[in-house]
C-alpha cells in the first residue's frame, strides 16, 4: 500500500518517540551497566569508541565488538533489539557505501566475476568501514540504553563540558518531545481532514505550512518557558547538582573498561 | 550527510572539532550578550524544532520525497550565531541519543551543517533579498537559494573530508582505513544526491516556510532583515524595475562589441588556423607567438560535435552585424527568462 507523505512523517515521528520510551524503560531497569556510575560509563565507553576509531587492525575492532555483546545481554538489551535498532540500519547505510569499494579500490585481485574484480585492499577497506561503524554505534547504544539522559548530561559536566551546553542539551531533549507531540497532532489532524489524493504542489504547501506553524509555536513556547524560568528565579546563571557517588564496583568497571581499551589499543598497535 | 563513526580518522575529527570551537565560542558570547536570560530557552526550543523538522518527509518535484536539515530556516529566522548553536545542539542530541551521526564525528557534522550551512544560508539570504520588503516574493527566492546553496556547500565539505581519507590514512598494503573513496569519486557521489534530492528538499522547506511566515507571522523574519519595510506587498518585484531598465540599455548597447579590435583570445574556430588574417590576430593577441600550423586534433574533432543555430551572434538570414547582435541579445535574454518561468512552473506544479 502506497503511503502518503503525511503517514510517512507520522511514522518517522512515532518511531523516534517509541525509541526514546524504550530507551528510558531500559535505562530505568536493573542491569549490569544500569548500575554503573554514569561518569564511569561515559568515560569507559567513549574510551572504547576512540580505540575503535583509531585502530589499524580489524581484529582489535572485532574484539571490542565481541566484548560489547555480553555487556548488552547483562544489561537486559536483547540482541534482536540491538540488531533492529543499530546493526541492521548501520549495515544497510554503511554497507551500501562500502560495497562499491570492493571493486573500486585498486590492489591485489582476490576474486573476479566478469569485468568486476574484488581486490584485497577493497575488501579490507570495506571491512574496516563496516566494522568500525557497527562497533562504535553498538557502544553508543550501550551508553544511551543504560543511562537516563539527564545523567549522561550530568556526567558530561565532570569532563568539563560547559554548564550552559549541558543545560541546553537537557532542555532540548525535553522540548523535542513537546514539539514532537505538537507535530504529530498537526499531521494527524491534517490526515483526518484530507480526502482523496493531493496535488504535489499542495503536498509541499502543507509540509511547509506545518513546519512554519511549528516554528511560530516554538518561538511562542520559548517565550513562555523563559517567563516561567524567570518567575522561578532564573537570572542567567546555570548550576547543576552533582550527586553521583562512585562505589568500589564502579572502580572495578572503570578498570575493566581501561583493560579492554588498553588491550585493544596494544593489539592494534602491535 | 550525518557522518557516522568510523568514516573519518580521529585526527580529522579532532581537527574539525578544533575548527568549529572558535565559531561556537564567538556565537555563544554574542548570543549571551544579546539574549542574556533568553539564551537557554530560545536555543533549547529552536534546537528541538530543528531536530523535529529533520524528520519531516517532504514531497519533492518529480514524485520523490526527501528530508531537510532546516539549517537555512534557522539562519533566516534566528541569524547565524543562534543558528550555529541551535543546529549544533540538535546534531549533538541526534548523535548522542539517537545514533544518527557518530559521537567522534560530532565536530565534523557541526562544522559542515551547523557552521558552513548557517553562515552560507545567512550570507546568501541577505545578499539576494537585499532591502526587499518582508512580504516580497524576492525573499522567498532568496530563501530557496539560501537553502539549496547552503546544503550543497555543507555536502561538498563532507565530500572533501571523505575524499582526503584514503590519501592520508591507509595500511601498509594500501587498504583504506576510513572512508575508502578518493576525491574524484567522493565529490560526485556526494554531490549528485545533494544537487538533486537533498538540495531540493532544503529548497522546498526553506522557501515554503518563509512564504508561510510572510503571510502568518512576518515578525519572525525581521531578525535578519531589521531595515526591511513591512507590508509593502509586491514592492519586491517593483524594486527590480531598475534592473530591467539596465538590462534593456545593455541590450541596445550590445553592437558596441563589434567596434572592439582583434579576436577574443582562446575562442578560435578550427578554420581560423588556416586563415592568414585570423592567424595574424591570434599571434598578436598571444604575445607574437605563432599559432600551430593546423588546428589541434582535439579541437578539430570536438568543434563539430555541436553546431550552434546562430554562430557568431547573428542568425544566418541577418546581414547587418549590429542588428544581429541586438537580435541575439533579445533572444538570449528571452530564452533565459523562459527557462526560469519553466522552472517556476515545474516547481509550482
Amino acid at each position: 500500500v502506497k503511503t502518503s507523505f503525511i503517514e510517512r512523517s507520522i511514522a518517522s515521528l512515532l518511531s523516534t518517540s517509541e525509541y526514546a520510551i524504550a530507551a528510558e524503560d531500559l535505562a530505568g531497569s536493573i542491569g549490569a551497566l544500569q548500575g554503573v556510575d554514569p561518569r564511569v560509563k561515559v568515560a569507559g565507553l567513549f574510551m572504547l569508541i576512540l580505540v575503535v576509531a583509531a585502530s589499524r587492525r580489524i581484529e582489535a575492532i572485532a574484539a571490542v565488538f565481541v566484548c560489547a555483546l555480553p555487556l548488552a545481554l547483562a544489561s537486559h538489551i536483547r540482541l534482536r533489539r540491538l540488531a533492529e535498532w543499530v546493526w541492521l540500519p548501520v549495515l544497510f547505510f554503511t554497507g551500501t557505501i562500502a560495497a562499491p569499494a570492493l571493486f573500486l579500490t585498486p590492489g591485489v585481485p582476490v576474486l573476479s566475476a566478469g569485468i568486476l574484480t574484488i581486490t584485497q585492499q577493497g575488501l579490507r577497506g570495506a571491512a574496516f568501514l563496516v566494522s568500525r561503524a557497527e562497533t562504535a554505534a553498538t557502544l553508543s547504544a550501550l551508553l544511551v540504553l543504560t543511562t537516563p539522559w539527564p545523567w549522561v548530561l550530568k556526567a558530561l559536566r565532570t569532563f568539563r563540558c560547559p554548564a550552559v551546553f549541558a543545560v541546553i542539551l537537557g532542555m532540548t531533549y525535553r522540548y523535542v518531545f513537546v514539539i514532537l507531540g505538537t507535530a504529530l497532532d498537526m499531521f494527524e489532524s491534517r490526515k483526518s481532514r484530507t480526502v482523496g489524493v493531493l496535488e504535489p504542489a499542495d503536498r509541499r504547501r502543507i509540509s511547509a505550512a506545518i513546519a512554519g506553524v511549528l516554528l511560530s509555536k516554538s518561538v511562542q513556547l520559548s517565550g513562555e518557558v523563559h517567563l516561567a524560568m524567570q518567575s522561578r528565579g532564573f537570572r542567567g546563571e546555570v548550576y547543576i547538582m552533582q550527586d553521583f557517588r562512585t562505589k568500589a564496583a564502579d572502580w572495578c568497571w572503570l578498570g575493566g573498561f581501561v583493560s579492554i581499551a588498553g588491550g585493544a589499543a596494544w593489539f592494534a598497535i602491535a | 550527510m550525518h557522518i557516522p563513526d568510523g568514516y573519518l580518522s580521529p585526527s580529522t575529527c579532532a581537527g574539525l572539532c578544533a575548527a568549529a570551537t572558535p565559531f561556537w565560542y564567538v556565537s555563544l558570547r554574542r548570543m549571551k550578550r544579546a539574549l542574556h536570560t533568553r539564551l537557554v530557552p530560545l536555543l533549547s526550543v529552536f534546537a528541538a524544532f530543528s531536530f523535529i523538522v529533520m524528520m519531516f518527509n517532504l514531497p519533492l518535484p518529480g514524485g520523490t520525497t526527501g528530508h531537510a536539515v532546516g539549517v537555512a530556516v534557522s539562519a533566516i529566522v534566528l541569524g547565524p550565531s543562534a543558528s550555529i548553536l541551535a543546529i549544533s545542539t540538535a546534531l549533538a542530541i541526534q548523535a548522542l541519543f539517537f545514533g544518527d551521526g557518530g559521537i567522534t564525528a560530532i565536530g565534523a557534522n557541526c562544522f559542515n551543517m551547523a557552521i558552513i550551512g548557517s553562515l552560507t544560508a545567512w550570507a546568501v539570504y541577505r545578499t539576494v533579498s537585499g532591502r526587499a520588503p518582508i512580504e516580497s516574493p524576492r525573499r522567498v527566492v532568496a530563501a530557496a537559494l539560501a537553502g539549496y546553496i547552503s546544503i550543497n556547500l555543507a555536502a561538498l565539505a563532507a565530500a572533501v573530508e571523505f575524499g582526503i581519507q584514503p590519501l592520508f590514512f591507509h595500511d601498509a598494503n594500501g587498504a583504506p582505513l576510513y572512508a575508502p573513496y578518493p576525491l574524484r569519486i567522493a565529490i560526485p557521489a556526494m554531490m549528485i544526491g545533494h544537487l538533486t534530492i537533498a538540495g531540493l528538499a532544503e529548497l522546498v522547506v526553506t522557501a515554503g516556510v518563509v512564504a508561510y511566515l510572510q503571510r502568518a507571522d512576518p515578525g519572525l523574519l525581521r531578525t535578519t532583515a531589521p531595515m526591511a519595510p513591512l507590508g509593502a506587498g509586491a514592492a519586491g518585484w517593483r524594486s527590480t524595475r531598475p534592473l530591467w531598465v539596465a538590462m534593456a540599455v545593455l541590450m541596445v548597447l550590445t553592437p558596441l562589441g563589434i567596434l572592439a579590435a582583434g579576436s577574443a583570445w582562446g575562442e578560435w574556430a578550427p578554420r581560423d588556423f588556416s586563415s592568414e588574417t585570423a592567424r595574424r590576430q591570434m599571434a598578436s593577441s598571444s604575445g607574437q607567438m605563432a599559432p600551430p600550423a593546423a588546428a589541434p586534433a582535439g579541437l578539430q574533432r570536438l568543434a563539430s560535435v555541436w553546431t550552434a543555430p546562430m554562430p557568431g551572434y547573428a542568425p544566418r538570414f541577418v546581414k547587418s552585424n549590429g542588428f544581429g547582435y541586438l537580435l541575439s541579445a533579445l533572444m538570449g535574454t528571452g530564452a533565459t527568462i523562459l527557462v526560469f518561468l519553466f522552472a517556476g512552473w515545474v516547481t509550482n506544479r
